[in-house]
């Protein structure tokens, strides 16, 4: 049983590639058969941050239009079984995305024996959008505390219950999940940020978790290694309770309130 | 966060976000998915009743909703506070809507 999970948002810079390779890299250490697909022709990032963009020959476009075998433009990950990646096309417009090409690029990779394909969807809700959401069993709404990231994410959801081959096909709808990154405990408390109960309140979606906001993010995109790798930050727990949470485990929430701090701190800063 | 941070009331504009989100994202979900002719037939709508009431063009709402497995077309006019019936109008005279008053 394979499952075609989009990680989308409508807004930009919220978090969708990064999330896509912890997702990705958090998925296929648990032992399952994973491939993150970058849909963000044009613009491909997400090889840079799974640290493979010296090892990319061919891409989706290429594969698409038959210019190229899935195995070839498929990319396996060097450090950890089970990972792979296929790269969107540098050169090529989103308009080299079309519905038949991309079922069945999905269904080789299902018969491929991957268990999880994750699409890490472009920004915006144009075309390339779209074609990443259509196949989509499940999506990740990556969605920043922030009144134009909730906004975006709204006419996402709108998209996804409409222009969705399950919702043109009448199946069940796309299960959708929420997950709040650059999420900071501390200005919520100060009622300077939305909180997780307010964005949820306004979205009124399942929920997945909060990413804290962490330097760690950066330091790992400037290393191209997904930042769940380096275990002993923040960020790191969150996306692999994230994972588990995805992959049907309880997991209490974390990193949502504020951490208690000491006397001395709470009067020096 | 420091000892003079203690001092500064704190500014709560997370509550403010928050309202502004909720009536902005209620009224594009009812736009959302709305049929591109509706527009026009508001227009169209407003004139017929123009012929026969005085109506404020600022009065009229026209919605779609969903509600279980049927649409529901709603139309909602205020009528003016000295509205009274006009005379019928000559059928064939191009139909103008009063201003609002």
């Amino acid at each position: 049983m394979s499952k075609i999970v989009v990680v989308t948002s409508g807004k930009g810079g919220v978090g969708k590639t990064t999330t896509s390779a912890n997702i990705a890299t958090g998925i296929a250490l648990t032992g399952k058969k994973t491939i993150a697909i970058d849909f963000d022709v044009g613009l491909r990032n997400l090889d840079l941050i799974m640290g493979v963009e010296r090892r990319v020959i061919y891409d989706l476009v290429n594969v698409i239009k038959g210019e190229a075998k899935l195995q070839q433009a498929i990319i396996r990950d060097k450090h950890i079984e089970n990972l792979y990646m296929l790269p969107a096309s540098q050169t090529r417009d989103k308009d080299a995305l079309d519905p038949e090409g991309i079922a069945r690029v999905l269904e080789d990779l299902k018969q491929m024996g991957f268990e999880y394909i994750i699409c890490d969807s472009p920004a915006g809700i144009e075309k390339g959008a779209q074609m990443a959401m259509y196949f989509a069993d499940e999506a990740i709404v990556v969605t920043n505390p922030e009144v134009s990231s909730v906004r975006d994410s709204d006419r996402v959801l709108g998209l996804l219950a409409a222009k969705t081959s399950r919702a043109e096909q009448g199946g069940d709808p796309i299960k959708t999940h929420l997950l709040l990154t650059r999420y900071s405990p501390a200005q919520v408390a100060r009622g300077e940020m939305l909180s997780v109960g307010d964005v949820l309140e306004i979205l009124g979606i399942p929920f997945l978790g909060v990413i804290p906001e962490s330097k760690a993010v950066l330091q790992a995109s400037n290393k191209g290694a997904p930042v769940i790798l380096d275990e002993l930050t923040e960020v790191a727990q969150a996306y692999r309770d994230v994972v588990y949470r995805f992959l049907g485990e309880e997991r209490p929430h974390r990193f949502i309130e504020q951490e208690k701090r000491g006397f001395l701190k709470r009067i020096f800063g | 966060m420091g000892f003079l941070d203690y001092f500064k009331r704190s500014s709560q504009s997370a509550a403010v976000a928050k309202d502004r989100l909720q009536i902005i994202v209620a009224r594009e979900r009812t736009v959302k998915g709305a049929p591109d002719y509706l527009p026009q037939l508001q227009q169209e709508l407003l004139q017929v009743i123009a012929k026969y009431e005085l109506i404020d063009l600022g009065q009229v709402t026209v919605n779609v909703d969903k509600s279980g497995g049927c649409e529901v077309l709603e139309l909602n006019v205020v009528l003016s506070a000295n509205a009274k019936p006009k005379p019928p109008a000559d059928p064939v005279a191009p139909v103008v809507a009063p201003a609002s008053p």
